[in-house]
């Protein structure tokens, strides 16, 4: 177990070890999104180790911070996170897609514990967390809603559509981040079909903008502070990625969104991620 | 017109009995359509449970739910001409605790938004009330395009999902409550256009309880939403000649009430069923497949055929495109020649 909240330096090591995860359970699995939960896991990291207000002994608790992965074939990362987290034991990570399963090859509430909106189907999350943004408000709750949408993702009208609802009710209780690793499922999101001006939509849509660099754990973590304390409107974080972070063969290559690693790949992969380390 | 007999009758109206002789009679006596009837119902549980929000989609004062807006500013949401985003919002809602009752048209809600219905609502099993109003022909004059004629079809395919349409105003109000009281998601189905008042609030309404409102021994007519008035008109007119239809009001049509269906089926040997949905996937099919499976007997689907309708008075279509009484009638003398055979 880790200590929280993580030092910078903590989360850094925190990031490896779930990468290493990642590469282990979709090499076992022999099925899921590898390249966009690297992309994202500097992120989910930060999120779960110091950012969020969350207890991994009540799963449940009503106050909790909520997060919401948007883009949900990415849950490695999110699995890893909530496993390292201590939601519960890491074995389970084996057992990815797996029959009788609690990790669902997409996120499924009902059967993991930690997470708190099922997703799969794009363009939900962003809408979902707008409505747990607009609960915690009418019942007084202080919680932040978490939201991360992909890149490819914004391609779905109803992104826009939630968009414009953050906007009118000004809920500063919700933040959204973009990961912005610039490959979707069949090809270069900005060929396939282009989402720039993307900061310039977000701002014509009400939001508050910010770019960061998704890989900077230092920034990662200021950025995310300031985003639970900013007040008017939400805030989109747009956090410059790389899909496949960390493992060079995958790094930018749109063949790893959805293809798993065979053994001596995942070897070879845990070998570049450790050697980070030391 | 022959005279009605009110002994056969269970919970109709003791002043509605006799308007059963004639569809003129009945629509010219106290109607309301129930999609009113659901504004009014919510604002009254909004009354009594502070975790009662209502979501709109930019059709707040065609439903009436502008009146809980007024009443309760703080609870009300609306999404404007986003669909999607609201039912995926009433999910987000839901996990907090609230009770959302999100309220679009038919064809809105169970197409336009089917995805988020089926991922973020049914399948988490999120408590949200989806409430649906200009179900099947009812919105007759504004043409196909807002006709509800398949969402029974396709909420009926989704897991988990309960859909309750009621067949007037003060029985749409106790499915509203019972909505509340049910936990998981609950598809609720109004009309446009009005409906003639049946019953009173003393109606034995239980969501998954069909209600036998007729008694009769030679078949049954099971019906739901705005089929049910013509059902029982069908059942007076078979009367004219002798012939006894029970009238089953099946306003859950999913949990489907098998028991009572299959209890009918056995007593009286035949069964037409009558909604004004598209004849697959709806009321019809589902009866059709507890029959078939239990008790094949002969039976009959009165329902919208394997085409669009067009803008016109509601009732001149339903008798256009084969849904009205009469065509109710029609059904109920042909299974009796085959239950004959």
């Amino acid at each position: 177990m880790w200590q929280v909240p993580a030092s910078i330096e903590e989360l850094k090591r925190i990031a490896v070890e779930i990468r290493c995860d990642i590469i282990e359970m979709t090499c076992e699995a022999g099925a899921g999104h590898p390249g966009g939960s690297l992309s994202a896991a500097d992120i989910v990291t930060a999120l779960y180790f110091r950012i969020m207000r969350i207890d991994p002994q009540r799963p449940d608790w009503p106050d909790r911070d909520r997060f919401i992965l948007s883009k949900g074939h990415a849950c490695p990362v999110w699995y890893a996170a909530l496993a390292e987290r201590g939601y519960f034991d890491k074995s389970h990570l084996r057992t990815l897609r797996k029959l009788d399963s609690i990790l669902q090859g997409h996120p499924d509430m009902r059967k993991t514990p930690g997470i708190d909106m099922t997703a799969g189907s794009l363009g939900h999350g962003l809408s979902v967390g707008v409505g747990m943004a607009l609960a915690g408000r009418l019942l007084q709750k202080d919680y932040h809603v978490w939201v991360i949408v992909g890149d490819g993702e914004v391609q779905e009208g109803s992104i826009w559509e939630a968009a414009m609802a953050a906007s009118k009710w000004k809920l500063d209780n919700l933040t959204a981040i973009l990961d912005r690793n610039h490959l979707q499922n069949d090809d270069c999101v900005d060929t396939e079909m282009p989402v720039e001006p993307l900061a310039g939509k977000w701002r014509a849509f009400g939001w508050e903008v910010v770019e960061i660099d998704g890989h900077d754990m230092e920034q990662i973590v200021r950025t995310l502070e300031w985003a639970r304390e900013f007040r008017g409107r939400p805030v989109m974080i747009i956090a410059h990625t790389i899909k496949g972070k960390g493992v060079s063969f995958m790094e930018n290559q749109v063949v790893w969104h959805g293809k798993a690693p065979c053994r001596e790949e995942a070897e070879q992969a845990i070998r570049e991620l450790r050697s980070c380390l030391v | 017109m022959s005279k009605v007999d009110p002994g056969r009758y269970h919970h109709v109206l003791p002043e509605v009995i006799p308007l059963l002789a004639s569809e003129e009679l009945l629509f010219s006596a106290r109607s309301q359509a129930t999609r009113y009837a659901y504004a009014e119902a919510v604002i009254e549980l909004g009354e009594r449970n502070p975790r009662v929000v209502v979501l709109d989609a930019d059709v707040s004062k065609s439903v009436g739910t502008s009146k809980f807006a007024e009443r309760f500013p703080e609870r009300s949401f609306n999404f404007g001409v986003a669909e999607q985003n609201m039912m995926a919002a009433a999910a987000g809602m839901a996990t907090a605790g609230l009770i959302p009752f999100a309220t679009t048209y038919a064809v809105f809600a169970s197409m336009r938004a089917l995805d988020q219905v089926r991922n973020s609502i049914h399948y988490p099993r999120l408590n949200v009330k989806i409430a649906a109003s200009h179900g099947g022909l009812t919105p007759g004059p504004d043409g196909v395009t807002h006709q509800g004629q398949e969402d029974l079809s396709l909420l009926r395919a989704i897991a988990h999902s309960t859909i309750v349409a009621a067949a007037d105003a003060p029985t749409t109000k106790l499915a509203v409550w019972a909505a509340a009281e049910w936990e998981g998601p609950v598809y609720l189905s109004f009309t446009r256009d009005p409906v003639p008042i049946l019953f009173d609030l003393s109606y034995p309404f239980a969501i998954g309880r069909a209600v036998v409102i007729r008694e009769g021994e030679d078949l049954t007519i099971v019906a739901i939403r705005d089929m049910v008035c013509q059902a029982l008109l069908a059942a007076e007119m078979l009367a004219g000649e002798g012939i006894q239809a029970r009238v089953i009001d099946c306003h859950t049509l999913k949990p489907l009430d098998e028991a009572l269906i299959l209890e009918a089926a056995r007593q009286t040997g035949a069964i037409v069923t009558a909604e004004s949905n598209i004849m697959y996937g709806g009321l019809g099919s589902a009866v059709a497949e507890v029959l078939v499976e239990n008790c094949p007997i002969p039976m009959k689907r009165v329902a919208m055929g394997n085409r669009f309708a067009e803008s016109g008075p509601y009732r001149a279509l339903i008798k256009k495109y084969g849904m009205s009484a009469e065509h109710i009638a029609g059904a109920a003398k042909e299974v009796l020649q085959r239950k004959k055979r």
